[in-house]
């Protein structure tokens, strides 16, 4: 099977962009991968495009140019960026097509969420009741995680300190003003034991990047990324999972993260101990706690030490969220993941500038997590 | 005005109502009649086994607290239609041994008096008021040391 590399990538600022449409965030982000790849886009053959909330964002062809190409939306939670990545690169691997991209692009109302639960096989009450919140999730996870495994809420303000602090230094992050973990104590509790500034919000962005076959990318870059591993998975039975009325009694069922994570691993014949930089799903300074040991990176336990003595900062044993992550760059659903992708990638070339991390990276690790249950992770290597 | 106030449960056949001596308040869950899998809210088809031969199955009033958050600000409406007047509360999941762990809103909205482990019960309370003065109520799990015996 063909190999599929990233050799283009592009990024559109996360933020508040009044006036702005969805497509048009989009279409900047694609011609930075374009010219970042150094290709044309008459060239590309065909695509993946993911948003929430925009119904066709295959129309972004009326922005870029009409050359016929399939490019297919793709809608799949906070995983739709993961799965757009895993196809635009499966359609390299399996000979579809030498030179592909993959776009994400989303514009969301400010606040929390707010949908009709029957959209998600829910009934009405739920909602009614204030029950269909998938912040109530996050707080309950990382509740009794930290119950079992005696995480403190210094380590939750610790996370979302340093994910701030690196946004600080990412000119293209929606929150840039660094906070210590006393400040993001004192915020006020949204959901037990999570605070303000522990969440991340819905905002807006796009991401773009262009895939080629291995075998062709000397032509475009000396610095190719490699697509090592997609891996996407669902929730099984048992599982604690968002927006769950209830789920059965027995023994503990691994999370998709873990699932999808042992099945990336093994594709790619690459162990969590090869791991240099990892971008990890954090709405909330927690979900990053309990990512850590579901992606295989730490023990359930060891994230109190490991946070507290600095492995996940720039700098770091192992840096986690270098640009920011979701706490700082907020979460345009179907761009997220490709905005990960692109920090990884600019971490692998050494281009990251201020956040660079030192030595000389390898691998390169990104994980998604969403409603209703659905975790995508990549793995890249050069 | 001395009328009494009307109540209604927010959904039907969500828990046994109107609850009494001969009627206690129980969730009202499905049993799966080819697997056993038990479900809440009740479910015509079975998650585990995809059967779709399921019995009414009325679950225990009494659990332990699996874990919780609070809810500090008010949801977006819709689809929450609390009163305007928003007051926190707080939202477990509450597990029902040998059952099913059930997410519900919790009594007590003081994170300090919650504890996982600790023993609940099931009980009513009222969300919501409506224009006419009518009552919305829904199930909720509260703690069982509160009993006085």
């Amino acid at each position: 099977m063909t190999e599929a590399v990233i050799i283009g990538v592009g990024l559109h600022p996360f933020g508040r962009f009044p006036g702005k449409p969805a497509l048009d965030m989009g279409a900047d982000a694609v011609r930075l991968a374009l010219a970042d790849a150094g290709v044309n886009w008459p060239q590309i053959q065909g695509g993946y495009i993911g948003s929430y909330e925009v119904a066709n964002p295959d129309a972004i062809v009326g922005r870029l140019g009409l050359t016929g190409i399939p490019l297919r939306g793709v809608f799949n939670g906070c995983a739709t960026a993961g799965t757009a990545v895993a196809l635009a690169a499966r359609a390299i691997e399996t000979g579809e097509h030498d030179l592909t991209i993959a776009i994400g692009l989303d514009k969301h109302p400010r606040g929390a969420f707010a949908a009709d639960p029957s959209v998600a096989g829910i009934p009405s009450w739920y909602g009614q009741t204030g029950l269909f919140l998938t912040t109530h999730f996050f707080g309950m996870k990382i509740n009794r995680y930290m119950h079992e495994h005696g995480i403190s809420h210094e380590t939750l303000a610790r996370v979302a300190s340093k994910n701030f602090g690196n946004a600080a230094a990412n000119e293209k992050a929606w929150r840039r003003t660094p906070l210590t973990p006393e400040e993001v104590l004192a915020s006020p509790v949204l959901n037990y034991p999570l605070r303000q500034f522990m969440y991340c919000g819905p905002n807006e962005g796009a991401a773009a990047i262009v895939l080629c076959r291995a075998d062709q990318a000397h032509k475009y870059t000396g610095k190719p990324v490699r697509v090592r591993a997609t891996a996407l998975r669902s929730r099984r039975l048992g599982a604690f999972e968002v927006q769950s009325p209830s789920f059965p009694v027995g023994e503990v069922v691994d999370s998709p993260t873990v699932d999808a994570s042992r099945a990336a691993y093994e594709s790619a014949g690459i162990g969590p101990e090869d791991v240099d930089v990892a971008q990890l799903q954090d709405t909330d300074a927690g979900s990053e706690v309990i990512h850590m040991a579901e992606n295989g990176l730490c023990k359930d336990g060891e994230q109190e030490r490991l946070i507290a003595e600095g492995a996940t900062a720039i700098g770091g044993r192992l840096p986690v969220n270098t640009d920011g992550g979701l706490l700082g760059n907020g979460e345009p659903i179907g761009a997220s993941g490709l905005r990960q992708i692109h920090e990884i990638v600019l971490q692998l070339r050494g281009a990251a500038g201020e956040r660079q991390i030192p030595g000389t990276p390898r691998v390169g690790y990104t994980h998604l997590y969403g409603a209703p249950g659905a975790s995508a992770v990549t793995i890249l290597s050069t | 005005m001395t009328t009494r106030t009307e109540q209604l449960p927010v959904a039907e056949d969500l828990f046994t109502w109107p609850p009494g001596d001969d009627n206690p308040l129980r969730l009202i869950g499905s049993e799966c009649a080819d697997c056993g899998l038990v479900s809440f809210p009740a479910a015509p088809a079975c998650v585990r086994c995809a059967s779709t031969e399921s019995k009414r199955r009325l679950l225990a009033d009494r659990g332990t607290l699996w874990t919780y958050t609070t809810q500090d600000f008010r949801p977006p409406s819709p689809p929450y239609d609390g009163p305007e007047a928003f007051e926190p509360y707080a939202v477990g999941y509450v597990e029902l041994p040998g059952e099913l762990l059930v997410e519900a809103r919790l009594t007590e909205p003081d994170p300090d008096k919650l504890r996982i482990g600790q023993p609940m019960r099931l009980t009513l309370v009222p969300y919501t008021v409506r224009d006419d003065g009518t009552e919305v109520v829904t199930f909720a799990f509260t703690p069982a040391e509160e009993e006085t015996s």
